[in-house]
């Protein structure tokens, strides 16, 4: 297939998933500013936002205060941030009408749909009502997407380009949440466990749709490390990072075998995988849960590099 | 003024026989239920993404070209005409352009005067003594036809260089199928859908010696801005060929090679939907990004097919058509079978004396302008737009043909009033492959919406309609 075909499916892919992510993000932060003070502690919840989102730089330079409105405006409709969620779907379509020939209609439909929808928010919402039902919409427009494509879509080289947009997008945003609030939250809430702090270890793993699944697995309160085992290291939880490397391990083979040939990249994503597999979570803590975090998203984005390198040129 | 000739109903307001079923249709079907199917058929457009860009326009990057449910009609009979005469002028059109890049017995004949084809800018001396593949120059062509009675049709102009449209004619009959099932069981109608099977077979016949005997062929765009893009992927889609831009093509040894996922793959033949002057940077304008450096090279060491060839603009030019009649006679031997619309050649002086003495019932029109851009309605025009073309006339009349405005037949149409008359055109696709000419019954039916006008264009506010050619 053709390099640049790839490379449009990998972003459309990523795009995709990087809507949906801070359409969580938002939701999550949304809830937490509906609890009394005491609950939370003094932490502004919107500049947490634009953290985990990973663009607290360019926010800066366009706002002085995070507060709701700003912060809504800059990950959601704001046209200078090149990852608000308007950009990405614009992105998304403008990627996807530039491969149409390598997508299913029932992809080109939901994202040209979603594309379409997007227009009818206008430049943001008029109320609260109307902002959570965007939110949802977003989440329900990627689902879709990503839906139809696992559905529809040739078990080719096609999908597994665009696979390895999904999980390299995937593993780089838990490790942001990761790395953004066990940063903020731990060295003030030393008594981790206590029943106040519940509310924002809760809404990690709501923001990556994990509530249920910690208690299916643990079984537990809310802890921390179990939070942190469960997003770094659980292979059968679909959003932690071992997952994401096990899928991007998985599609880079499909491909090497297909081509009858390996690469950099093939062996990148097994150094990162086998480095997953042999972590035991009383290490990471010890050798200090920021840096490994950090670690992992260079090798993450040295990867991507890898893959265009490989690939999509 | 000349009666208008309408294809459903006739001069005595008896219905013609094509449109039997259709008008009795119309009678029973109430007007709601037409207006929620074309309000259906708009929104299935813009979900399936069939826009257009209008250049200049910059509020309204992607539009729909508005889309009118009731179908255009002809018989077996009329088709057969048409297609019999389509194929004749696309063979003329094919030796035209190989004599003029070759041994120019036309010109040495004295049937076109030399300076029509040398002076014209889409002549290509780089395709001089140069063998293209089959002798074929034009694979594709769009040939726009109008009709004016029962039994005239007029070839109105040939497009020999990348003609569009044919995107429509193919989603159009699919629409009409999904919203009008009660109507086509009334109806035999010839099928379309089989045109990207006979535009690839035509691809792949006229591949290079040196191909493979599987050739690899490739649809080249200049990418998602152009406005013809939807179509671009629509074709590239339904042929099942890699739809690359100039940057993902390059030349290596004169030969072509697209970048994959896998390495270069060698390829064989472009069906190129974009114009000469961005073809190949190296070639022709150098500031031209959507090209691919050296593409001419290799096309001229044989071992790459362009479709169409280089340098086809010169049989598809408005100042040349007027002599369409005489190249098919000169090639052929034979009488041409479609007519053409009497045209005066302002670049003869009693030509333009007697345009410029009537130019309010004439249409001018500029020889290389197209899309309807550059166009004077002499019978709708004020008396400055006339004053204005009288002056550009006078200045450059090589320029400019002159037509009379003919009285264009008209088809029923949804328009607000309810169903009402309005003009069309048609443009069928002829595709000339090594084996034979095939032409798929039908074509892309453009239809002026706006009461009384002549103007069909999409960028001027024209609609489609969905063609039928019925087996009886």
């Amino acid at each position: 297939m053709l390099s640049r075909t790839a490379d449009n499916l990998y972003w459309l892919a990523r795009y995709v998933e990087r809507a949906e992510y801070l359409a969580r993000i938002l939701e999550v932060t949304q809830r937490l500013t509906t609890l009394p003070l005491s609950y939370v502690g003094t932490s502004n919840e919107w500049e947490s936002a634009v953290a985990t989102a990973g663009c607290a730089g360019a926010f800066s330079a366009h706002y002085a205060e995070a507060n709701e409105e700003t912060v809504t405006e800059f990950l959601c409709f704001s046209t200078a941030n090149p990852s608000s969620i308007r950009n990405c779907f614009e992105l998304a379509r403008t990627n996807a009408r530039a491969v149409r020939t390598a997508l299913t209609m029932e992809m080109w439909d939901a994202i040209n749909g979603t594309w379409l929808q997007l227009k009818r928010f206008g430049n943001g919402p008029t109320s609260r009502e109307e902002f959570m039902r965007f939110l949802r919409w977003v989440q329900e427009s990627s689902l879709r997407f990503d839906g139809r494509a696992y559905r529809t879509m040739l078990r080719n080289d096609a999908y597994w380009f665009s696979r390895l947009g999904l999980y390299q997008e995937r593993a780089d945003n838990t490790a942001r949440i990761l790395d953004v609030k066990f940063h903020l939250l731990l060295p003030t809430n030393e008594r981790v466990g206590g029943p106040l702090d519940y509310f924002q270890w809760a809404a990690i793993l709501r923001s990556v749709s994990a509530l249920t699944a910690y208690h299916w697995v643990y079984k537990e309160s809310v802890k921390p490390w179990l939070i942190a085992d469960l997003l770094i290291l659980k292979d059968e939880m679909p959003r932690s990072l071992s997952s994401c490397y096990s899928n991007l391990v998985h599609n880079l083979d499909n491909i090497a075998q297909a081509y009858g040939r390996q690469g950099p990249a093939q062996r990148q994503a097994r150094g990162i995988r086998t480095r997953l597999q042999n972590s035991r979570m009383e290490d990471i803590f010890q050798q200090g849960l920021h840096e490994f975090i950090e670690e992992f998203i260079s090798s993450n984005n040295k990867l991507g590099s890898a893959i265009t390198e490989q690939y999509l040129m | 003024m000349t009666v208008v000739f309408d294809e459903m109903t006739g001069a005595d307001g008896s219905v013609r026989p094509p449109y039997g079923e259709l008008s009795r249709w119309l009678a029973e079907v109430p007007p709601e239920v037409l207006d929620h199917r074309r309000r259906e058929a708009e929104l299935i457009f813009q979900r399936i993404g069939i826009t257009f860009a209008v250049y200049g326009e910059a509020d309204s990057q992607e539009r729909l070209i508005p889309f009118d449910v009731v179908p255009r009609i002809l018989a077996a009979s009329e088709w057969e005409i048409l297609s019999r005469g389509l194929e004749q002028r696309v063979k003329a059109i094919n030796a035209y352009i190989g004599d003029i890049y070759g041994r120019r017995e036309i010109l040495k004949a004295g049937v076109i005067p030399e300076d029509l084809v040398f002076q014209n800018p889409v002549f290509r001396p780089e395709m001089n003594g140069q063998k293209v593949p089959h002798d074929i120059y034009v694979h594709i062509a769009g040939i726009d036809i109008v009709r004016t009675d029962a039994s005239t049709f007029y070839v109105l102009e040939d497009n020999a260089r990348t003609p569009s449209g044919v995107s429509y004619m193919l989603e159009n009959r699919e629409i009409m199928l999904r919203l009008f099932p009660e109507l086509f069981s009334r109806h035999r109608v010839a099928p379309v859908e089989n045109y990207t099977n006979e535009l690839l077979a035509t691809l792949k016949s006229v591949a290079p010696a040196t191909a493979s005997s599987d050739p690899t062929v490739v649809l080249l765009t200049p990418g998602i801005y152009n406005s013809a893009y939807y179509e671009h992927s629509f074709l590239a889609d339904k042929l099942g060929v890699e739809l690359v831009e100039g940057r993902d093509l390059f030349v290596k040894d004169e030969t072509v090679y697209m970048r994959t996922t896998q390495g270069p793959h060698r390829v064989d033949v472009i069906y190129r939907r974009i114009d000469d002057d961005f073809l190949d940077p190296l070639a022709f304008r150098p500031d031209s990004a959507l090209g691919v450096p050296g593409v001419m090279s290799a096309y001229q060491a044989g071992n790459v097919t362009l479709a169409n060839a280089v340098g086809t603009g010169i049989a598809d030019d408005k100042a040349v058509y007027s002599y369409m009649p005489a190249i098919v006679k000169f090639y052929l031997g034979e009488e041409p079978l479609l007519n053409n619309v009497p045209t005066w050649r302002c670049r003869e002086e009693e030509h333009l004396r007697y345009v410029l003495d009537h130019i309010e019932e004439l249409v001018v029109k500029e020889v290389h302008g197209s899309g309807g851009y550059g166009m004077l309605i002499g019978p709708k025009a004020d008396k400055s737009q006339i004053d204005t073309f009288r002056a550009k006339l006078k200045a450059a009349p090589k320029n400019f043909i002159a037509q009379p405005t003919l009285a264009l037949s008209t088809v029923p149409t949804c328009v607000e009033e309810g169903i009402a008359p309005r003009h069309v055109d048609l443009r069928p696709f002829v595709l000339v492959g090594r084996d034979r000419v095939r032409i798929v019954p039908g074509g892309l039916t453009r239809v002026a919406l706006q009461k009384g006008s002549l103007v069909v264009n999409s960028s001027q506010g024209g609609g489609t309609k969905d063609t039928w050619v019925l087996d009886t």
